[in-house]
């Protein structure tokens, strides 16, 4: 009971991540593309909300490494270069943004903060991906005889890896663009972000399906085992269903966004539910052993209840205080 | 370089670094909210044009504090598995109250830098208060986790395995009252005095700026009564080091042999080799005192400690002096400072006092980073103290030296752009702020 609720959250955590996170990340790969008029309108959209947005991800690492300890020090470990590189990328991302953003002075350094945004906000994602399809596709090894490579580099630096690498950019930028649709009353600026929206989507669906077809190659059985798991089939078809309603949608004139909205938070939240249930209960698959999951990494009891304690009460105070933040800044502005 | 060292290295670096935007993120929020109340009682713009001023540099250096923070976070695995694999359950709960604290601090950190016009007057400052009190309790949550290190409770140990964990003794360990009353305040000093230190100079340019004369004044109340009550936590928290930790006082104090009664070490270079502090001043009886509250009480020394056991002396020794003359220092000016508030005000505004408070301002910073390696350095050669050597933590990846190499260079980056943008800043205060122009 108190493992499933932990679970919960440690999943709800994990999908407002790649939710607000990733619409963060997203918005300096739109930005990339959309060149130098739309920075202001995706300054003023994610200022003053990206850092709450990024907090997700801290508690999900708490979450991880009070309640899962093995599961953390694995990743930490063996994804030690991905995980620095990731780093690096929230470092640069963050900072670089809130120079551009806070310097008094409007000259052509910020060219070179720019620079940074957008790289990091590539580079990022794609490391959060080849990260996260490490610890699906089953190559990580603990065995310090394998040597530097095997143990370092193999479980991550593969073709499946990169594709959840390039995945995740589709995805963010997919999400961003359907995001930004709703930001701006500039009638031109809103036909651009909604055909950013409709090419993200046609690209993380075709990125969707090399993910399929390279675990397949890298001799993971995803595709066997999501035809297994009915509930995944479910999710993925409400996926496809959603994406007409989106499409015409961001084709209307005077759209109402919210729904828009509402719809690619049922999309991402599908796509994760999906995800998780072929994953479950397993984190981390190893090569040639047990795989970490969330019974056999668990923590002691007393921490469980401790833990899920402060979570809840952390919940109480926070979950209003978003939507407050959401509230001031994102809703009162679609009615001025 | 060994990969050790490399990784110690790149820890204190990432602390180092942080703890600087940690300091300023729990305490600017307490003088901003200060300065808007006095704004909304008083009805004078300058009060509200110190406040965004101020919150202007604040969203700089709290984005900066966040991600180093989230670098943190990582950092604790990617360099200590070993450490985190049995720590996590343990101290999980304070990381996970810090969690919350931080999230409130983000969301109303938000919500006070950009809804300025989307509030009203006192809902805007409430939200400058939640962010100064949740940035107050998340630098407390995550000091709990580091004196857990330093007084390791709330389990048992055997066969290095963590069994009978109870997180709620963890949190509340002993170290925790002392570190974190002692982190709090050394907080407020360092910020207080760095920005009053910079506005005092910019009143040495021009003493007739109502605008620098106010945020001087605001900084300098809350560092100076900061400064004068961080002695008190001082002795409280060496006390309990004495108590605790005898190897880290010894060690601080280079006390080489157990000594009854023992002299107060100051200054001095300790030389491991003969065993002697060379250069240095002793005063009889007076450790015996701090450490004990009596000047006839035995103090142990290194002697008690086998060699593998004893953490470095010199670094350790180093910092403490250091820190203690910053802290000292800053003491007897904030003397200074309520003297002439009480008795002669127009002191204040002289020439000499404003450089004496202007060479103030790195003065706290850097008796917080003394502070901070004495008690890391100190807990050597233990991770967590008695317990799991710092070496027995460390990630087996080879070639743990570049990711220090790679984070110094990004930090030092850093550190120049925000200095160049706060100089910017500063420049710049006079084309939006008309209260700071000379009258």
């Amino acid at each position: 009971m108190i493992l499933t609720s932990i679970t919960i959250i440690l999943a709800v955590a994990f999908l407002l991540y790649t939710l607000l996170g990733g619409a963060d990340f997203g918005a300096g790969i739109i930005e990339t593309f959309a060149g130098e008029k739309q920075e202001k309108t995706i300054s003023r959209a994610i200022a003053p909300v990206w850092e709450a947005n990024h907090v997700w991800l801290i508690l999900a690492v708490v979450i991880l490494f009070t309640a899962f300890p093995a599961v953390y020090a694995s990743i930490a470990l063996v994804l030690h270069i991905p995980l620095m590189i990731v780093l690096i990328g929230i470092i640069f991302r963050g900072t670089a943004f809130t120079f551009r953003h806070y310097d008094v002075i409007d000259d052509n350094t910020h060219q070179y903060y720019t620079i940074l945004f957008r790289v990091s906000s590539f580079l990022t994602p794609v490391f959060l991906g080849i990260t996260l399809g490490a610890m699906m596709l089953g190559r990580i090894t603990f065995d310090t005889n394998a040597g530097f490579y095997a143990m370092f580099i193999a479980p991550w630096l593969n073709v499946f890896c990169i594709v959840m690498g390039i995945f995740s950019i589709c995805l963010f930028g997919y999400i961003s663009a359907v995001f930004l649709v709703g930001e701006t009353g500039n009638d031109r600026e809103r036909r651009k972000y909604a055909m950013f929206a409709k090419q993200f989507m046609i690209a993380s669906m075709i990125i969707g399906i090399l993910v399929f077809v390279s675990a397949e190659f890298s001799g993971h059985p995803l595709t066997k085992e999501f035809l297994k798991a009915r509930f995944s089939i479910t999710m993925l078809v409400l996926v496809l269903l959603l994406c007409p309603f989106i499409w015409v949608f961001l084709k209307r004139k005077n759209n109402k966004t919210i729904y828009l909205r509402i719809a690619i938070g049922m999309q991402v939240t599908a796509v994760l539910a999906g995800w998780f249930t072929i994953q479950f209960p397993v984190l981390i698959h190893v090569q040639n052993g047990v795989h970490l999951t969330l019974y056999n990494t668990r923590a002691p009891d007393k921490t469980l209840e401790q833990l899920l304690i402060a979570l809840l009460v952390g919940l109480v105070l926070i979950v209003p205080a978003f939507a407050y933040l959401f509230r001031v800044f994102k809703i009162r502005e679609f009615e001025s | 370089m060994d990969d050790l060292l490399a990784a110690r290295m790149q820890m204190a670096v990432s602390l180092g670094f942080h703890i600087v935007f940690a300091c300023i993120g729990m305490t600017m929020p307490v003088l901003m909210a200060f300065s808007e109340w006095r704004y909304l009682r008083t009805g004078k713009q300058v009060y509200l044009d110190v406040t965004k001023a101020w919150s202007k540099g604040v969203a700089i250096f709290f984005a900066v504090g966040a991600v180093s923070g989230t670098v943190l976070s990582f950092e604790l695995g990617l360099l200590w598995p070993g450490f985190m694999k049995h720590a996590g359950p343990i101290i999980g709960m304070p990381f996970s109250w810090e969690g919350t604290a931080f999230f409130i601090e983000a969301i109303a950190l938000g919500i006070f830098l950009y809804g300025w016009n989307r509030l009203s007057k006192w809902a805007h400052w409430i939200s400058g208060i939640v962010v100064g009190i949740s940035g107050v309790l998340s630098g407390i949550f995550v000091v709990a986790a580091n004196s857990w290190m330093n007084s390791p409770a709330g389990f048992d140990w055997k066969d290095g395995e963590a069994i009978n964990i109870d997180p709620v003794k963890a949190m509340f360990n002993d170290a925790w009252l002392s570190q974190a009353l002692h982190m709090t305040l050394a907080a407020f000093v360092s910020t207080g005095f760095a920005v009053a230190g910079v506005h005092a100079w910019l009143l040495l340019k021009n003493r007739r700026v109502e605008f620098h004369r106010q945020a001087m004044k605001t900084a300098l109340v809350f560092g100076a009564i900061a400064a004068l009550l961080q002695p008190l936590s001082g002795d409280f928290s060496a006390k309990d080091v004495a108590k605790r930790q005898p190897a880290k006082l010894a060690a601080l104090e280079a006390l080489y042999k157990t000594s009854k009664p023992a002299p107060l070490v100051i200054g001095g270079i300790p030389n491991d080799r003969t065993e002697k502090v060379d250069y240095a001043l002793h005063v009889p009886g007076m450790l015996s005192f701090l450490a004990h509250g009596n000047f006839k009480a035995e103090v142990i020394g290194l002697d008690r400690f086998a060699v593998e056991d004893r953490p470095p002396v010199l670094v350790t020794h180093i910092a403490f002096q250091v820190m203690v003359a910053c802290g000292t220092l800053l003491a007897l000016t904030s003397i200074l400072y309520l003297l002439f508030s009480w008795r002669n005000r127009n002191l204040l505004i002289k020439k000499w006092w404003l450089r004496l408070l202007a060479i103030m301002t790195p003065v706290g910073f850097i008796a917080v980073e003394a502070g901070w390696t004495v008690t890391e350095t100190g807990r050597q050669p233990w991770i967590i103290y008695g317990i799991m050597r710092t070496k027995d933590a460390l990630s087996p990846m080879p070639g743990l030296r570049y990711s220090f190499y790679v984070i110094t260079a990004v930090y030092i980056l850093l550190s120049f752009i925000i200095v160049w943008l706060m100089r910017r800043q500063i420049k710049t205060i006079h084309e939006f702020y008309p209260s700071s122009l000379p009258q």
